[in-house]
């Protein structure tokens, strides 16, 4: 009777409150995200020995197949080339679009740029990416295209089925992701500073230079951090465009887990991916922190 | 010929006008600033004031007249090019550098080694007072040093002028008047042109050379700050800077002399100096700074003339009282400023009092102007 009526008291405090706000999704995130990542993190030491037989013995065998294999060597380094170019061609042409938002459109306008970025948001990601199939197929929008106004003669095969096709697919899917962070990070400016550059007499570009882009460069780094992490592990993408020579790190461990029944190589590789793209990820996250001048933050 | 140089302003405007769409933002600006002048553009927000300081730094175009610096054309110049520099209103101070890097900024392209720089970087810090901060981060400096490191940046490329868009602003009283005097002291030593933008009457008296008062785009008045406040050439003129007590009055001519009717005062003789936008005749306001009236105590004789008047309210300021005091037959109370004078007591609403005046210390306006 004491302990349910303490209960009851502690969920009125704000902390309880907060506690049971946060309950839904902790528990969630718990269930749904921690224990399958301890669970695979398990598995990558086991062997597995039959459908559904595991042996539990730990072994660091399937560390060293994935590290020494140069099949999983060459997926992976194919892998992080893809979504490294990815990165690099969504950020690159991002920028100047969300430049362009931040400095060139009028204030009231920019909420409805900003909106008609996120359209390609309506459609499903499965979508887009059969519409890229369309545009880029042997029959597709652009060989007929290019073919009726006679500039080829033969449907060009390699934009499609290839990893030309995969990054193309990716990068038009991440773009606004890109964008956001980015025209963010411009916003943020205090327009004065660039007026205050020119003032003490640098030009428009050297204080694009000088000014705009390091005070950019922590919307830059989100946008790299939100391109790269994901498009590294995409599965999809690759399986619906990438042809044989466009597969990537993920479809390989799918295929680990459902066609060849080696649960615990695909975690393995699963776990690798993980670990690789963390120690990118931090670097980055230092260096970017770096650019934008953090470093001197710390002197006081 | 040398007198005529050393007469040529540095800054000559010539009928500068400005639009933004329908909103005429300068009308036809004249104004001559000499070389080493201390210039200060004063007026209420909206005035013009500050984008006629960008057009001088090449922020603003303007549609008609000419800006000329050092007899240079400014048209097409932008603001990289030119020899102005200018202390930002909100100090403008890159967040991503450090202080030694922002005063450094804009010395990039001097023909100077890198150490020179250093070294006319932490000169520029200790001239505002800022020595050794050179390596702290831009966002640990309070707002009186931010405005510190904005004027070092500034002065460390010796401009022919320097810009402030009202500087003061957002700093507390206290530090507000120490600046002033800092800038000041500054200003005499480096010997360069400071145009100071600000809407506080006050400092634009204390600081400066001489003052253009805008209104709605326009130069009201320009003068040295005496003669601002003594003989400002517009009721709203007189307004603006410091208190000025108005009463209507009659004007009318008597042979080769001017009476002017002053309500609650009585009759007095005023001379055409007293005029500045010319005799009045007929209708008529005079105005009258508060420390040209005095209470009259017990005993005391007015040295000029005297009027009767009702205490109608106190403000006491320690080194100095203020009365609102009510002549006979006026509705709207006069304000007096008296000095605190030991073993003198402050009066209560509703006394009676003498009020002594001069007639040399009023300004007589046309009615409307």
């Amino acid at each position: 009777m004491a302990a349910s009526g303490r209960i009851r008291r502690f969920f009125r405090t704000e902390q309880g409150i907060g506690m049971l706000l946060v309950s839904p999704t902790a528990l969630y995130a718990l269930l749904l995200l921690a224990v399958p990542l301890i669970a695979i993190f398990v598995i990558s030491f086991w062997t597995q020995t039959g459908v559904r037989d595991f042996d539990t013995a730990f072994t660091l065998a399937n560390y060293k197949e994935a590290l020494t294999d140069p099949l999983y060597r060459q997926l992976m380094l194919r892998s992080l080339m893809v979504s490294g170019l990815v990165t690099l061609i969504t950020v690159v042409l991002a920028f100047p679009i969300a430049y362009f938002v931040s400095f060139g459109v009028k204030p009231e306008h920019k909420s409805l740029w900003i909106f008609l970025i996120t359209i390609p948001f309506w459609t499903s990601y499965l979508i887009r990416v059969f519409l890229w199939k369309v545009i880029l197929g042997y029959n597709g929008v652009l060989n007929s295209g290019l073919q009726a106004v006679g500039i080829i003669e033969e449907p060009l095969s390699f934009i499609l089925y290839n990893v030309n096709a995969v990054i193309i697919t990716l990068a038009h899917a991440y773009a606004p992701f890109a964008i956001l962070p980015i025209f963010v990070a411009l916003e943020k400016i205090d327009r004065s500073l660039l007026e205050a550059s020119r003032d003490l007499g640098e030009s428009r570009t050297m204080t694009f230079l000088r000014v705009t882009l390091p005070l950019a460069a922590p919307g830059v780094v989100a946008a790299v951090l939100i391109v790269f992490i994901p498009t590294i592990g995409d599965y999809v993408t690759p399986r619906l465009v990438g042809g044989p020579g466009g597969l990537m790190i993920a479809n390989m461990i799918q295929t680990q887990f459902l066609r060849l029944n080696n649960a615990p190589l695909g975690a393995t590789l699963a776990v690798l991916a993980m670990l690789i793209v963390a120690v990118i990820a931090i670097a980055f996250l230092i260096l970017g922190n770096r650019a934008a001048g953090g470093k001197k933050g710390a002197r006081k | 010929m040398a007198d005529m140089t050393a007469d040529k302003p540095l800054i000559s405007l010539q009928n500068v006008n400005k639009h933004y769409g329908d909103y005429h933002a300068l009308r036809g600006i004249n104004l001559d600033i000499r070389q080493g002048e201390f210039f200060s553009l004063l007026g209420p927000s909206g005035c013009g004031k500050t984008t006629l300081l960008r057009t001088i730094a090449g922020f603003e175009d303007y549609d008609t007249g000419s800006v000329m610096i050092s007899d240079r054309d400014m048209r097409g110049v932008p603001a990289n090019k030119r020899p102005t520099n200018m202390v930002f209103q909100s100090y403008a101070i890159f967040p991503h550098l450090s202080v030694i890097e922002n005063v450094a900024f804009g010395l990039r392209k001097a023909s100077m080694s890198k150490s020179e720089k250093m070294r006319a970087a932490e000169a520029a810090l200790e001239m505002v007072g800022l020595k050794g901060y050179g390596h702290r981060a831009a966002h640990a400096l309070s707002g009186g040093q931010r405005q510190r490191v904005a004027l070092a940046r500034a002065l460390v490329l010796k401009p022919k002028v320097l810009l402030l868009d009202e500087p003061l602003s957002a700093l507390d009283r206290k530090m507000r008047e120490q600046m002033q005097v800092e800038l000041i002291k500054l200003q005499r030593e480096v010997g360069i042109t400071f145009i100071l933008v600000t809407h506080d009457q006050e400092e634009a008296l204390v600081m400066s050379d001489r003052i253009a008062v805008m209104f709605e785009g326009e130069i009201a008045q320009c003068d040295d700050p005496e003669v601002l406040y003594r003989k400002p050439n517009s009721k709203r003129v007189a307004d603006f800077i410091g208190v000025m007590n108005f009463l209507p009055a009659t004007v009318r001519k008597e042979g080769e002399t001017y009476l002017a009717e002053i309500a609650g005062l009585g009759e007095t003789e005023i001379t055409e100096a007293q005029c500045p936008g010319g005799v009045p005749v007929g209708e008529a306001t005079v105005g009258f700074r508060p420390e040209t009236l005095t209470l009259l105590y017990e005993g005391q004789s007015a040295t000029h003339r005297e009027a009767p008047a009702v205490v109608d309210e106190v403000v006491y300021y320690g080194d100095m009282t203020y009365y609102d005091v009510r002549f006979e037959g006026v509705e709207k109370p006069v304000r007096i400023s008296m000095r605190n004078i030991f073993g003198r007591d402050v009066l209560g609403v509703g006394t009676q009092v003498r009020v002594s005046w001069s007639p040399g210390a009023l300004v007589v306006f046309d009615q409307s102007a």
